[in-house]
């Protein structure tokens, strides 16, 4: 059971800020999503292989070559901030 | 007051020498200007696809086989997620519950002999982008990122919790420097950041059973950072014990200015990782066969090579330890054995001028100008009694500077032992009548007289005359 204590840690953990509202429809969206997943344990999967990828592909290698970068000036483009040549970012810590 | 005993596990990482980042083709070349080394893949623009460069699956296993591990059948890799820009994704994309090896260990030598460490688990991820601060880390309202290290391959080595003391963590990180060195996947250089550490530590009474609460350093980037800071914790876990109060489980960092660990309150303490597997990666299925041959290429590493040397060449553990600490040493010498087998000779000569003067010029073996061939025709003309030990120091450091070989530089300067009889007899008749004090000290039975004539021949000889044949010319004369 999922609570808003638990949305509000989740929100923190990912720098958003909820309102009392928005936790309210999480808090019900993420019980309704349990939920859903409380049903699918009732499968039997005791002959089932634990997957870790939904696709049938392993090993999937490029070699160790360099390539070409991008400038950096097409690194900054997007960024909200930059100060002479590096991303600007509030300070942390 | 009860006796304590320190318990500290090491979280190492050890950044893989690759051309390319782990999971895209930017160089991992180190410098460059800031946001240079970067492309789509390890800026984390969105629609982007990360392959795995093969090479550090190789050198992942290659570190790991050295370090006594196991090779995983089956690994995949997750997504650990936290807020913070050094990572552009918001996540750094790591190995959580199927790490490429496991159950290693690596061998200490302690007080008490050798000592056995677990190594709990080695896992490969990706290194994050540089914060830099405009002025102090406390009045700049705001931080600057360089991407270019995001993405380069690193290896994550974790130990058991089974060091005792600062001084054992120091000898592990000594002893997996070297063992990493020999493999050839990293250079391991700590003041370049190629090798960090990170300690868990905490205190217990003597005899307790379980663990008591530890604390984490951060920012470990040299050896001596690295026992300072260890020391210093362990004693302020101790007196903060011994006043009754209690150890918070908590990171600190090291101050190296002033010699203290300061706690990182903040909220980014609240660990929370929420690992999820990398839906971007497959997952990789580790062929038995590609594992043998990666083995098959490691080098005989420290420890066997160390053994060896004792028992080949007859040395003493201690010289075979220091010898065997880098392949470039080890390798160094046994070239030079090859060409003058007299083992001890060597090593006396490598361990004492050679390493004197490498030290002081701030130079690595690699870089030495004397060849190991050259250093065996040295201590060939020393044993021949063709110049005398004393002189062989002097050439010694004109070979280390000039590169030159030992008997062109001893030809040159003239410097051939004299070992011609009559000639040292003319020298010692000489200083005999010189010094009539001292002779006659030496007929009333002071055996010290006998040492200062010896100097006095040897001084007027300019250090050429051999000394053997000059003590017993001197015992004859008199
Ligand atoms: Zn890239």
């Amino acid at each position: 059971m999922i609570t808003k204590k638990d949305v509000d840690h989740v929100a923190l953990l990912g720098r958003l800020e909820l309102t009392g509202e928005e936790n309210d429809m999480y808090t019900r969206q993420l019980n309704d999503i349990l939920g859903h997943f409380q049903n699918l344990e009732r499968l039997d999967t005791d002959h089932i292989q634990p997957t870790a990828h939904v696709l049938p592909l392993k090993n999937v290698f490029r070699e160790d070559v360099v390539g070409r970068h991008i400038s950096r000036e097409e690194a900054l483009a997007n960024c909200p901030d930059r100060h002479e040549n590096f991303f600007k970012v509030p300070r942390i810590v | 007051m009860p006796q304590y005993e320190t318990v500290i596990g090491l979280e190492v990482h050890i950044e893989l020498k690759t051309r390319s980042k782990i999971f895209c083709n930017s160089t991992t070349e180190f410098g460059g200007e800031p946001n240079t080394h970067v492309c789509p893949v390890c800026l984390g623009l969105p629609g982007v696809l990360p392959v795995v460069n093969k090479k550090v699956v190789e050198y992942a296993i290659r570190a790991a086989l050295a370090l006594n591990c196991e090779i995983a059948e089956f690994s995949k890799f997750d997504r650990k997620n936290y807020y913070y820009p050094d990572m552009p994704k918001n996540y750094q994309i790591s190995q959580y519950d199927l790490p490429i090896a496991q159950h290693g260990c690596l061998e200490i030598d302690t007080e008490n002999g050798p000592r056995k460490i677990g190594i709990t688990r080695l896992h490969m991820e990706e290194d994050t982008g540089k914060l830099v601060h405009q002025g102090t880390i406390t009045t700049t309202p705001f931080s600057l990122v360089d991407y270019n290290r995001a993405g380069v391959p690193l290896i994550e080595i974790v130990s058991e919790p089974d060091l005792r003391s600062p001084e054992e963590a120091r000898q592990y990180i000594e002893k997996m420097r070297a063992i990493i060195l020999y493999t050839g996947v990293s250079d391991c250089k700590m003041e370049e950041g190629s090798l960090r550490c990170d300690a868990n530590i905490s205190v217990r009474p003597m005899g307790m059973e379980g663990l008591g609460t530890k604390t984490e350093i951060k920012n470990l980037n040299s050896f001596k950072s690295l026992l300072k800071s260890l020391s210093y914790e362990v004693e302020r876990q101790i007196e903060t014990l011994e006043e009754g109060g209690r150890i918070i489980q908590e990171t600190r960092t090291w101050d190296e200015a002033k010699g203290v660990t300061l706690s990182m309150r903040s909220k980014e303490q609240a660990h929370d990782y929420r690992y999820l597997p990398d839906p971007d990666l497959v997952p990789m299925e580790i062929d038995r066969n590609w594992v043998d041959d990666i083995r098959r290429s490691l080098p005989e590493l420290p420890d066997e090579r160390k053994e060896r040397y004792v028992e080949e060449y007859g040395l003493p553990a201690y010289d075979a330890a220091i010898l065997t600490n880098t392949k470039e040493l080890a390798d160094y010498f046994e070239v030079c054995v090859k060409a003058w087998p007299n083992p001890k000779a060597v090593s006396n000569w490598i361990m004492g001028d050679l390493t004197r003067l490498l030290n002081s010029s701030g130079q690595e073996i690699t870089g030495c100008k004397i060849a190991p061939e050259n250093l065996a025709s040295l201590l060939r003309l020393i044993d021949k009694g063709t110049i005398s030990g004393k002189i062989a120091k002097n050439v010694f450091e004109e070979m280390f500077t000039s590169g030159r070989d030992a008997e062109s530089i001893v030809k040159e300067k003239g410097l051939l032992q004299i070992s011609d009889e009559s000639a040292i007899i003319a020298i010692v008749d000489e200083v005999l009548a010189k010094n009539p004090g001292p002779v006659d000290d030496f007929k009333a039975g002071k055996e010290r007289a006998l040492g200062f004539l010896v100097g006095q021949v040897m001084k007027a000889s300019k250090g050429k005359a051999n000394p053997e044949m000059v003590n017993k010319l001197l015992r004859e004369k008199l």
